[in-house]
């Protein structure tokens, strides 16, 4: 039942997050995050539960607040954004700790629950009507939230892709970019408040962050990123539970870990843009460069009477400053091209050589 | 009583040198843009800490300041690679680095936790500090390492100036932009290792933010900056560390942060210049200004034209009807 949980908050976070990743707001997330601890601590003085909906609301009004502060302080133009925010979460969050220090010492309201949420526990508090057991509560409320965002997605698709990719068009054709964002926040702090009971308000970042960030790294469209997200939360929250069980440790730590490993591996070898790809394509480039290097030498002395002498790979050492390892590796590159042709120690350029170099000369 | 004054002593010291610290170094941060980064090598270095004892089997604070400094700069390293390789920005790239590693902080935690070694308090201490806990030991330890932290920023001072505010300059002139950037980044690091027994990672970032913010708005020198942000980051570390102690259930790392958090709104109500009272003062004035000019001007007009209706000939009455 827990794997269930941690799917549907997975998917839930994953959704609003491939939006804060290309909007370039990830970080608000973990601001709302942290933020919203006094809007909790109010609401749970006043309801006594922590499953109430009031809490989600006060929550979720209190993450609004938050973005709204942070644009009111970069507007006044007296701090950049970054330290807007960083001056913003903090101190609300240090309200909430101050809060439940001082007043909550007798009330069940763990800082390590709030900071590091337990899935393990998030399946015994369980939802009873008319006696009969219908399943854990924080199912419910993520499938609710889970749905609620599926919902906006949908409705608002066309909208949120525009202002998404180019604000000022969104703008111009009457799109309200402004509301689009206002009600991404909103849903941005309904989500963070729900996850938190079960992972807690430092890994939502990671499922927030996570997914979206290594769906970017495969995909170009932003359909097909949403989908992939949810896909790579759900294998990510399902290996870190397993994970979890196997080494009995934190299942929300496992989760952001397994988070980071599918985040490395991705970011390792995807095609294109992996580092591999990127280390190999350099690679090849390198060679490209030295290979036309080396056809242009042998062209300007083709045919002239030093050409006996400068067409000897020893001498390559000597004119175009290779190391001889260097230059023995450019050669067998251009020999498996084509490019050049070896008869005792003399390079000749063959026809497909001499149009590489006349091309490049005349660029 | 002798005693207890002792402690508040030796805290009180350690908080300032803390707020120094942070306070001066932030400033880096602030004006660089990277005010969040501290938030994500202070919660990076989770992994660190734990690896260390995991590895080492001792608690001493050199130790885990060590194993904190490193995960949090290996943490940093890979969010710059990640932002230099891959189209994913700077934001996003910080906030996946944060929140994972300190997940795999967390699953270490618990692993050390299993096998009953460690003390429970350890995690709580990693999120919120513990400035009433500093020993005479730890203050020594945090003025040695952050008085080389500082002295090194001084050994430096021309090329990090140049650093924060033209970068591209400083390349074109052959400064060695890399290594100085991972030189910040390192100073920085430190800075936060060691703030982390104070405030904790959670709060981290705020005593490197909220005493540079504040600096920021009484000066456009660097130099001073640095200072006033040192002098606003002790105060604040001395006043909350008092504070916190004085009244029950207290505690010292947000109360630190909400002293320092009072400096910027102090800072951004009254600061000369660009306060926001002075703004507005000024505002009212230059529209008072612009209203006597207005008027004045409008009875100007009044004249010159009953002066040209009056003078006016009839050539005057042509040209000025074309």
């Amino acid at each position: 039942m827990s794997q269930l949980i941690a799917i549907v908050v997975a998917v839930a976070c994953a959704l609003p997050g491939v939006f804060l990743v290309l909007r370039r707001m990830t970080l608000m997330s973990d601001a709302i995050s942290h933020a919203i601890l006094p809007g909790i601590v109010l609401a749970f003085f006043l309801t006594e539960s922590l499953s109430s909906p009031l809490l989600i609301l006060a929550a979720a009004g209190t993450g609004v607040l938050t973005v709204v502060l942070v644009e009111l302080l970069q507007r006044t133009k007296l701090v950049k954004e970054d330290a807007a925010m960083g001056l913003t979460f903090p101190a609300l969050f240090s309200i909430g700790v101050i809060l439940i220090s001082r007043f909550a010492g007798n009330v069940h309201l763990d800082m390590d629950a709030v900071l590091l949420g337990e899935l393990a526990y998030a399946h015994l508090n369980r939802l009873e009507m008319f006696g009969i057991d219908l399943g854990p509560v924080s199912l419910y409320v993520m499938g609710t939230i889970l749905v609620l965002n599926l919902v906006f997605i949908l409705l608002f698709y066309k909208e949120l892709k525009l202002a998404t990719f180019d604000a000022s068009l969104a703008a111009s054709l009457g799109f309200a970019p402004a509301l689009i964002h206002y009600g991404l926040m909103t849903l941005v702090s309904i989500t963070t408040v729900g996850a938190f009971d079960a992972v807690g308000s430092i890994l939502v970042v990671a499922l927030i962050a996570g997914p979206p960030a290594t769906a970017y790294l495969i995909t170009d469209s932003l359909a097909r990123m949403l989908i992939l997200s949810a896909i790579l939360g759900s294998l990510n929250a399902v290996s870190g539970y397993w994970l979890a069980h196997l080494f009995d440790v934190s299942i929300a730590g496992a989760i952001a870990t397994t988070t980071l490993l599918m985040f490395g591996i991705t970011f390792l070898v995807v095609p294109r843009r992996g580092v591999i790809a990127i280390a190999r394509r350099r690679h090849r480039q390198k060679l490209e460069f030295a290979q036309t290097m080396l056809v242009i030498h042998l062209l300007n002395h083709e045919g002239l009477p030093e050409a006996e002498q400068e067409s000897q790979v020893s001498h390559l050492q000597e004119h175009l400053r290779w190391e001889p390892p260097f230059a023995a590796q450019i050669v067998r590159y251009a020999l498996e091209n084509r490019c050049v042709s070896q008869k005792n120690g003399q390079l000749a350029l063959t026809e497909r050589g001499r149009g590489i170099a006349r091309e490049a000369l005349v660029h | 009583m002798h005693t207890l004054n002792y402690t508040l002593i030796v805290v009180g010291i350690g908080s300032a040198l803390l707020g120094i610290i942070s306070g001066a170094l932030g400033t880096y941060a602030v004006l660089r843009r990277q005010s969040l980064l501290g938030d994500a090598i202070s919660h990076a270095a989770l992994p660190g800490i734990a690896l260390a004892f995991l590895l080492t089997g001792s608690k001493t604070p050199l130790i885990l300041v060590f194993g904190a400094a490193m995960a949090g700069w290996v943490g940093t390293l890979l969010i710059l690679s990640i932002v230099k390789l891959t189209r994913i920005k700077y934001d996003s790239a910080l906030g996946l680095v944060l929140s994972t590693f300190f997940g795999f902080g967390l699953v270490l935690h618990t692993l050390i936790q299993r096998n009953g070694n460690a003390n429970q308090a350890g995690l709580d201490t990693f999120l919120f500090g513990q400035a009433a806990s500093l020993l005479e030991r730890d203050v020594l330890t945090i003025g040695i390492l952050g008085g080389i932290a500082l002295l090194i920023m001084s050994l430096f001072w021309k090329e990090l100036k140049l650093l924060v505010f033209d970068e591209g300059f400083a390349t074109s002139i052959g400064l060695p932009v890399r290594a100085l950037d991972i030189l910040l980044t390192s100073l920085l690091t430190v800075a936060i290792v060691l703030g982390l027994q104070a405030v904790g990672a959670v709060l981290m970032s705020a005593m490197l933010v909220a005493p540079a913010v504040a600096a920021r708005q009484w000066t456009d020198r660097l130099g001073h900056m640095v200072l006033i942000a040192a002098l606003f980051g002790a105060i604040a570390g001395v006043s909350g560390t008092v504070l916190s102690s004085s009244a029950s259930r207290l505690p010292t790392g947000p109360t630190i942060v909400l002293c320092a958090t009072l400096f910027v709104g102090f800072s951004f109500a009254l600061a000369p210049n660009r306060g926001l009272v002075w703004h507005w003062v000024r505002h009212r004035r230059d529209k008072e200004h612009l209203k006597l000019a207005a008027s004045r001007s409008v009875k100007e007009i009044w004249k010159r034209k009953e002066l040209t209706r009056l003078q006016s000939t009839p050539t005057d009455k042509y040209i000025s009807k074309k």
